[in-house]
Parts: structure tokens; sequence; C-alpha cells
């Protein structure tokens, strides 16, 4: 049997529509004679029979669209007539496949037409991007050079102010960091990571509660040095019964108005103190090296709303209890207020972070960077303490201090500890020291 | 030397089926050179025709332009072509290809965009090419490749070479600028005897679907050489003896002189003008038919019974011929597509590579 | 070294290459007899004849056309275009034939043809007679398109230009026929597809072809005073075209100003933008400046004429805005 197809009649048909059949399956046709009408994108004509026979099949409805090339329908002896053709579906036989290579436009419809006029293969979706975050939420503008030597150099270009146009940050801005002149900038670590977390952690209920920016700030600054600062902690018991006679005695003693010393106090000038008897405690550690302090300015962490911020008390080795509580009390309530200066909490050389009055057995804190060690102060308990042989009622005080084993090793530290616990035990020091 | 000039205006060039320029020709041809020009011309015939099936099937893209008709021109001409002649057409450009020695299967490979394709896959239909048998393309633009063709002539008559070029233009260009440009330089520099070029105009009635008389006021285009005094004569182009007998007489007085020569042929297309032209609104089937009765084939035919060759020997050529041309169709559909890697090459004669671009 | 002008240097490729090859004509109109409008020709007539040096008809077309038709036959043409802006006329010719027959015709035939003449405008010619090519036909693969600016490229790049197995688009600036400059002795091909660094520097690369190659010496000259160090590179070739030299160079001073006569849309400095923002974006330090010629036809009259051209006020502000400096 002769197949009949669907004709290529312009140079960009690719498909037709057959119309209406004008012969039926089993009518006598003479090569020539028209068989079915047919309608393209730009004109209705005939398809002729292509040779003299009877029409033994019509392989496609009135209504069908054709790619071209395709039977439409069979020409055959009068017997064959409502025979199966040799192929039976109304599409190319997979033997044209290879001479429809080229013609690509050809084969692709006759293919679609094959799984049952489905529509085109479904597209691969692309992967969705990234979505680059700003912690700020304003387009940090930098030219590509910029871009590459703040990698390069790890410039924290969020710090840099840009004199380009628009505030592009351009390669004179950076230039003084990149040859050295200055150090960098550092990266407070790209915030980038943090939103996409969150994201992929959140349960699938609950609120997501906004983040203050000081808490996001807290948060990198502690990710980042809980990631990439070596912690090592050593902890120890100071017995506090000396120092709480002490406080009772001198509160009674500086009266109503004098204002009260309080076990906080204690804990810094004794800090305080140990880290002049011990100066490699009071470093930090800053580009790959150690910087001593000059001078003695202990932090202390103060919960506020919204986070946590550490005013520091300078010089708290040189103050006088008095100075420090009273300091202390200052900074402390200005601090919940929002009222403190940032050159009152930019800086200090080492912290002191005391859960205390929240009735803890101990703890540990992450150090404050680039300081190299931070102390953890807890509650004041009593406790069987064993003095000279014999069991007594003790009040004990859990001190751990963290420590950054870049800057420092297990001994000094414990050394800086039985310094603190001296003063702390025999508090006659810290009142004439 | 004398030729014969015949300026005569035509009347409806479409429907006078050439008969003013019809006369017996006087040359006489042997049985066996008869035979030969009827073999060359049943091949061209049967396939133009698998080219039209190869491209309602869908295998052969782009445009599509059949030479069907005017068979007895190109194989006329061409008998009097001598190696190193050089031979320039524009699209309907098969039978000249085919003539010249290319074989049916790598230009039916050529149309079916394979690899092993007469220009490697990258012409096409409209650009055939084959330098070493002569023959110099095959181009799509009408008008375009003239001016080709007279650089050409003053090539071969600047290096003495004692070739020709025989170049080939249809009635749809003639009107454009490019024929009366290279026109006049063909005969400005044919005066200093640098130009051996003979133009042979291929008037098929249509360029496209306008005809002559409603593209042009003078419908003798052979008088429009007279502008730039190139001589002239028509010849009945669906007679392949007398357009043998045109083309021998023009060949040599072009190759002695140097100077240019113009034949119009005039033939007729009998399909359509390309594959994709299938209302043919521009003609009436009366006029087809009528030219119909002069196709060349069965003109030859004629002259072939008339010499004593039995209608079995005839059928025989066509049954062989047929052969040749299901055999170069099967050698084009199981040919393999072009490298993918050929897809940048022949850009540049030289090293240039087309990603030196940029 | 010789000193020659532009115009000499141009002619001498072409004589000597005449002497040495006799398949090398010229065509084009009015080159021989009246000697060429701009001179170029002048004197071959009488060195070589009216069979090589031929004098055409009025008609692109036809002759380009001829040109193509000779070179495929083996000769080595060289088209005078009196004027780029007559090429239009013989663009089918350029685009259709030249630039592709080597490809369609499956490399059977190629088409080593010079076509040559004055590119660019600036001595009041108008609309129509006020065009600078090269992006134009830049755009087109098959073709080669060239543009130097001294005497010694013009000579080099001319013989490289006729011995080039293919079809040469050859940009003569113009305005700069009688400028003077050194050219070697002896026979010498500069090759296609490398730039120039006419003036080293640091600070900023100024890219330009043709004559706003001098013009960027000028501006390159005035930024030294005030301490910024421009490094200028004369393209020399469109197409084959010089990307590592471009990036070399911006990737060393962080800043690229292109200067070109022609319009900005899809021009060749777009085309340098857009090579440098792929092959160097991580060295940018401010975006790559075009400085081109205003979208209009060319005005007649002198003052909107100059305006409508790029200028080196223009370029100084292009360069001051890459290096961020306050305007002046």
């Amino acid at each position: 049997m002769a197949e009949v197809i669907m004709p290529k009649m312009g140079d960009a048909m690719e498909e037709g529509t057959l119309l209406k059949w004008l012969k039926s399956p089993g009518d006598e046709v003479a090569e020539g004679d028209p068989i079915a009408e047919i309608e393209t994108d730009k004109v209705t004509l005939e398809i002729e029979a292509s040779e003299s026979g009877y029409l033994t099949n019509t392989l496609v409805e009135e209504g069908a669209i054709v790619p071209i090339g395709t039977a439409v329908a069979t020409i055959g002896a009068q017997d064959e007539v409502g025979q199966a053709p040799a192929a039976a579906a109304p599409v190319a036989e997979p033997d044209e496949a290879p001479a429809a290579e080229p013609a690509a436009t050809a084969a692709e419809p006759v293919a679609a037409a094959a799984t049952n006029g489905a529509s085109a293969p479904a597209a691969v979706q692309a992967a969705p991007p990234e979505p680059v975050v700003r912690a700020d939420g304003e387009r940090l503008r930098a030219s590509p050079l910029v871009k590459r030597l703040a990698t390069e150099h790890n410039i924290d270009l969020n710090q840099v102010a840009g004199t380009g146009p628009g505030g592009r940050i351009v390669k004179a801005d950076i230039a003084v960091y990149v040859s050295g002149e200055k150090p960098a900038p550092q990266a407070a670590e790209a915030p980038k990571t943090a939103p996409s977390k969150a994201e992929a952690a959140a349960p699938a209920t609950g609120t997501v509660v906004e983040m203050s920016r000081m808490k996001q700030r807290t948060g990198e600054r502690m990710a980042e040095a809980k990631r990439d600062i070596p912690h090592f902690y050593v902890s120890t018991s100071v017995d506090m019964t000396a120092a709480m006679a002490f406080r009772t005695d001198t509160n009674a003693a500086l009266g109503e108005d004098g204002g009260k010393i309080s076990v906080n106090d204690l804990v810094i000038k004794a800090a305080a103190l140990a880290l002049r008897d011990n100066p490699t405690i009071n470093r930090s550690y800053v580009n790959d090296q150690l910087l001593q302090h000059d001078s003695i300015d202990v932090n202390m962490a103060v919960a506020v709303d919204g986070g946590l911020i550490a005013p520091f008390i300078p010089n708290a080795d040189q103050k006088s209890l008095g100075a420090i509580s009273k300091l202390a009390k200052d900074l402390g309530r200005r601090a919940r207020e929002g009222g403190l200066k940032p050159e009152e909490y930019q800086g200090g050389t080492f912290t002191i972070s005391n859960l205390g009055m929240f009735d803890v057995d101990e703890f540990v804190a992450v150090i404050n960077p680039p300081q190299a060690a931070i102390l953890a102060v807890a509650s004041v308990r009593e406790t069987p303490v064993v003095r000279d042989g014999e069991i007594g009622v003790g009040q004990l005080m859990q001190l751990t201090l963290a420590a950054d084993h870049r800057a420092l090793d297990g001994a000094e530290v414990a050394v800086y500890l039985q310094s603190v616990k001296r003063y702390l035990e025999n508090p006659m020091l810290l009142a004439i020291s | 030397m004398a030729t014969t000039k015949r300026t005569a205006r035509r009347g409806k060039t479409g429907n006078d089926a050439g008969t003013d320029s019809r006369k017996e020709p006087q040359v006489q041809l042997e049985t066996e050179e008869l035979i030969s020009l009827y073999q060359k011309m049943v091949e061209i015939r049967l396939f133009e025709d698998a080219c039209q099936r190869g491209f309602r099937q869908g295998k052969i893209g782009g445009y599509l332009h059949l030479y069907i008709g005017q068979e007895a021109v190109a194989t006329g001409f061409l008998e009097s072509h001598r190696s190193g002649d050089r031979i320039i057409t524009a699209y309907r450009d098969h039978a000249h290809a085919l003539l010249l020695g290319a074989t049916p299967r790598q230009i039916m490979a050529e149309l079916y965009g394979k690899g092993t394709g007469l220009v490697k896959g990258k012409g096409g239909s409209m650009h055939l090419f084959d330098a070493e048998n002569d023959f110099y393309g095959g181009y799509g633009i009408v008008g375009g490749h003239i001016p080709l063709g007279v650089g050409m002539a003053f090539a071969a008559a600047y290096n003495k070479e004692d070739s020709i070029v025989q170049l080939y233009l249809g009635d749809g260009a003639i009107n454009n600028g490019a024929f009366h440009e290279a026109a006049n330089l063909s005969g400005l520099w044919g005066q200093d005897g640098l130009n051996p070029c003979l133009w042979i105009l291929e008037n098929n009635q249509y360029g496209m679907g306008t005809s002559v008389e409603r593209a042009t006021a003078n419908t003798n285009l052979a008088s429009k050489f007279d502008a730039y005094g190139i001589e002239h004569e028509q010849v009945d182009g669906m007679d392949v003896v007398a357009v043998i007998e045109s083309a021998r007489r023009a060949s040599e007085r072009v190759r002695e002189s140097g100077t240019p020569f113009a034949v119009e042929a005039l033939t007729y297309r009998i399909v359509p003008h390309g594959a994709a032209d299938f209302l043919e609104r521009y003609r009436t089937k009366e006029e087809v038919k009528k030219w119909r009765e002069r196709d060349p084939i069965g003109l030859l035919e004629q002259r072939l019974e008339d010499a004593g060759v039995e209608e079995i020997a005839i059928a025989k050529i066509r049954e062989e011929k047929q052969d040749i041309v299901a055999d170069a169709v099967k050698f084009a559909e199981e040919s393999p597509v072009p490298e993918l890697s050929e897809l940048t090459t022949d850009v540049y004669a030289s090293e240039m590579h087309v990603a030196d671009a940029g | 070294m010789p000193v020659m002008t532009y115009r000499d240097a141009l002619r001498a490729a072409m004589a000597e290459e005449m002497e040495r090859d006799e398949q090398v004509v010229l065509l084009g109109e009015d080159i021989g007899v009246y000697g060429g409008t701009h001179l170029v020709t002048n004197g071959l007539i009488d060195q070589f004849g009216p069979r090589r040096v031929i004098d055409t008809p009025i008609s692109e077309n036809g002759f380009t056309g001829a040109a193509i038709g000779m070179a495929m036959a083996g000769m080595r043409p060289i088209v005078e275009m009196m004027t780029w802006n007559f090429s239009f006329q013989a663009a089918d010719q350029i685009i259709q034939n030249a630039a592709k027959i080597h490809y369609f015709s499956g490399g059977q035939v190629h088409v080593p043809l010079v076509i040559r003449g004055p590119n660019g405008g600036g001595v009041q010619l108008s609309a129509q007679h006020t065009h600078s090519l090269e992006g134009f036909y830049g755009h087109f693969p098959g073709l080669k398109v060239v543009s130097p600016v001294t005497p010694e490229d013009v000579k080099g790049m001319m013989l490289a230009s006729i011995r080039d197995p293919d079809p040469v688009i050859f940009l003569e600036a113009g305005a700069l026929y009688g400028t003077k400059g050194d050219v070697p002795e002896g026979d010498y091909t500069v090759e296609f597809g490398k730039a120039r660094i006419a003036r080293e520097g640091s600070d900023v690369t100024l890219v330009a072809y043709g004559r706003q190659v001098n013009m960027l010496l000028r501006v390159a000259d005035d930024l030294d005073k005030e301490g910024v160090q421009a490094e200028v590179i004369d393209l020399r070739s469109i197409r084959p075209f010089d990307t590592e030299t471009i990036i070399t160079s911006v990737k060393k001073t962080n800043r690229a100003v292109v200067v070109q006569e022609q319009w900005r849309w899809f021009s060749v400095a777009s085309e340098v933008a857009a090579l440098i923002q792929e092959h160097a974006f991580d060295y940018l330090d401010a975006p790559v400046e075009r400085v081109s010629g205003a979208e209009v036809p060319a005005p007649y009259a002198r003052n909107l004429e100059v305006a409508g051209f790029p200028s080196e006020e223009q370029i100084l502000e292009a360069v001051r805005r890459v290096l961020y400096q306050e305007s002046r």
C-alpha cells in the first residue's frame, strides 16, 4: 500500500489541518484525484492521490492537525481496503528518523504526536537563584575590582565608605587596606547565610520572631567567636564567706546613702587586680597577633531588651571598690535604658559575665572577641566545705574562665584563677589595693 | 563574424510559446548524440521530480527551485562547454551542476543537508558549487551573481586562458541594477577583448509570479543588451537541438573575440516557481498545458523516434535514470549529517578562526 | 627610516606589490587618468597601464562584483571606493557574495579581494558623504576589516591585505592622507588582529582606531600634565580582533574609555565594552565609557559637525568619570 502524506506546501510549513475527506475508504481513485482538503497557515488546498488504486484507509480524523510528512491515508488494491497498513499508527516510522534528523522541525512534531498529542517536553526547571541578603537591606555598591580585592584581602566592605557615584566603593577607597597601611576592617561574618539558615530551620508551625539589629549583631559576633576561637575552660570554686561578711560590714559602714557594694563589684575588682598580677591574660588576639593591653578595662555583660551589651570600667585595677560600684551601677542602668555612649562599650580588655543573681550552679561564656578570655560568674551558694579537716558550711561560688587557646595556655589561666580566688577569699586585699 | 540579430518585438510572451524564435535548426546531430542529450535531460527531470518529493516529505529544507521545462537550455549550452570555461548561474542550479559532472548523489545529499553533499551541507539547493568541474555557483540573490561572471570573464582574458564564461541569468534579473551595471562593464571591457562572456538569458516568462510584460515595457529582453553594445540573438529554448546550434556558434564567437555575446533562450518553467508556489494565480492551467505540449523532453523524444530509436530503448533510458536517481535519494537518506565542527570551518580561507573575530 | 605621508605609503604598497605580482590590478572611479580623487593612485596608470589600473564607470555594484569574480578566478584585485559612502551601492556584492562565497561553496572558492578607500568624515561633507563603516562591515563573518592610522601600518597592512586569501575591507583615515611618519624600508607586513600600544600608561586605558588614535595621544599628553598616565591602544584591526591586548591593559589600569567617530549603537566601542566586562569584570574600578558620534545624520554647518564628533573635551570628561575625578 502506498501512503499519502501531509505534504509540505511552503518553506516554513510544519503541519497542516486535515479539513475534510473528499474520498472514503473503498473509493477508487486515480493519480491526481483530490482526496482531502487541507489547510495550512497560508491557504486551503487539496491533497491529490499519489497513485491510482483504491483508498484503503484514512489515518486521521477530520480536523486533526498533522505534521508534514505524516501519512494521512493509504492507497492500494481493492482487496486491501480496510486492512491495517503495515504501520498502524498514523505517525512517522522509526526508520524515517535518520533521514528526518536534519529536518528537525519535521521530526519533532511527529514525535510529539506519537506521545498522544502531549505538548512540548517539560522544560528543565532551573534551580532558583540563591537570594542575596544584605544585613541592613541597603545595596552595597562597589566596583567589580573592589569586590575582588576585598575578598582577597579580607576587607569588610560594609565598613568602608564609598566615594564613587552613588556611594560606590572604588579602588582608592580601599587602597590603604590593600597596601597594608591600615589594618583591614574585618569582615563581620557575612550575614547572608544566617537568613537562609533561619529559613531552613524554621519549623512548620510557629511565628518568626523579628530579631533586633543588636541581637543580630551579637549573634553574628558570637557565632564567629565560637567558630573561630579555640575556646578552653578552667573552673574553680571560691569560698565567698569572708567576702560576703566584708560586703555586709562595708555596706553597713557606708550607711543608707553611701550606695551598696555588690558581689559583682567585688568580682570586678578582684578580676582586675588579678589581671595586673597576670598581664598575659589582659590581651587581645588580632590578625594572628597578640596585642598586650596597656590598661585594664573590664567589660561587664549586661542583659538588655533585645540583646546583650558589655560596657566597660576603664582602669578597673586602679579604681576603688566604691568607684567601681558607682560606675558599674551607672553603666548598667544606662545600658538598660539605652543611654550608653559608644566609647563606653566599644573597647575593653577583659569581660565578666555574671549570672549570679539568677541562681545558677555554673556556666561557661563565649569569648568577646578579640579579647583573650571571659570570666563566667555563678551564684554564691551555701555548701558543705571542708576547712582544716572539718566539715562546715561555706558560701561557694563557681568561676569558669573561657580562654582563647591561640593566646593563652591552661597553666596561665589556672594561675590567674588562683589569683582571683585569693583576692576574693581575702577581701581586705580588695580594699587596700 | 555575421550574427543573427533578432530584435523583433514580441507579443504576449507568456502565451506565444516562443513561436517567434522557432525555426528548424540546421545543425545535424548523430543519433548517439541525441541519445546522450536525452539521457542528460531525463536525468535532470527525474532528479527534479525526486527533489519535489523530498521537499513534500519535509526532507529537503529551505527554498527549492526546479528546472522542469527548462532542461534543454542548460543541456544545450553546456554541450559547448570546454574544460576551463567557468559557469555561473542563480538559484535554479541543479541541472547545471549535474551537467558539469557533479553526481546525483552529491547533489541530493546536499539538498538533504548531509555532510556528503556537494558543498558539505553548507549551501543547499541555491548554492551548488563544483569548482573542479568549472561550476562557480549557485547564487540566491536575483541579479547578484551577474557582475561576478563578468569579472571572471575579465580574468580569463587577462590571463589569456582561452576560456570563456557562461553566465546564466533569468528574465527576472534583467530589470535589476546589477544586470545593467555588469552588462555595461562587459560591453566596455569587451571592446578591448577583455570580456569573453556568453550571456545566457533563460527567459522562462516569469520572475517568480510576475510575467515579463508585467515587469518591463520592452518585452524583447535580448534587446536590452543593445544598450551596452552586446550583440545578441534569441533561440527556442525548448528545442535542445536549436539550443546547441546557437550555443556552439555563440561560444566560438566569444572565445575567439574576447567580446561578450548574449543569447535569449525562450523557455518555460512548467512547474511552479518554487516548491512553495502552489497556487499559481499568475498563470492559467491552459497556458501551462500549451507549453507542456512543447515539453523539451517530449520534443527530443520525437526527434529520437524520427531518427528510428525504438520506444523500448527510450523507456530503458528512463528506467536507468530512475535507478540512478533512486540511488541518489537512498545515498542522501543514509548519509550522515555534517560534523558539528563544520559549522565554523570555511568562513575564512586563511588560518583565522571565526572565534578570532572577538 | 624614511619619512612618508600616509598617502605615499599606501601607494608604495600597491605599486610594489603590482611589481611583484601581475595578478594585482586596481579598479575604481577616476583612479587612472584623473590620478585618483585623493591622489592615492596618482601616476600608477603611467607605470602599469590601463589594463591594470582600470578606470570604471560609476557603478559600484558592477565593478565590485566584477572584482569578486576576478578574485574567484585567481586574480588579486584592489577596488577603490572613492569614499566608503558609495559602498552601500556595492553592499550586496560585498556582504552577500565576497563575505560568504567561501562558506557556501563548502570551501571550494575563495575571494582574495581588497576594497579600500577613505572612511569617516570631518570636512563638512554632510549626511550622505559621512560614514564610519567599521562596525557595519565588522559585523559580517567572512570579511576582514582593518583601519590603520600610521604610515608604517598603512603600508604593512596594505601588503598583508593584498596577500590575504580573504576579502579585506581596508578603511583609510581619509583626513590623514597628508600626515607623515616613519616607514621601514623593504618588504614588510603588519599582521592582522594585533593591536598596537601607541602609548604606555598605568592609570586608564584609552582605545580607538583610525583618526581617533591621534586624538587620544593628544588627550594622553594633557592627562600627563595632571599626573594621569593613560595607555593608548590602536586597534588597527577590527576583524580579526585583538582582545588580549585590551584585556591585559585593563587589568593593569582598571579603567577604559573607548572612542570612535561612528555612532554608538551596535558599534565597535560597544563590542570593546562587552569584551572588557566578559574578560576583565573583576578588574574594573569603573564602568567602561564610550565616546562616539552623535546619533544623527552628519550635519553640514561646521559648528554642528564638530559638535557631532567626539572631541578631546568629551574624551577628557569620560576619563575623569572613570577616574572618579571632579569634572572641570
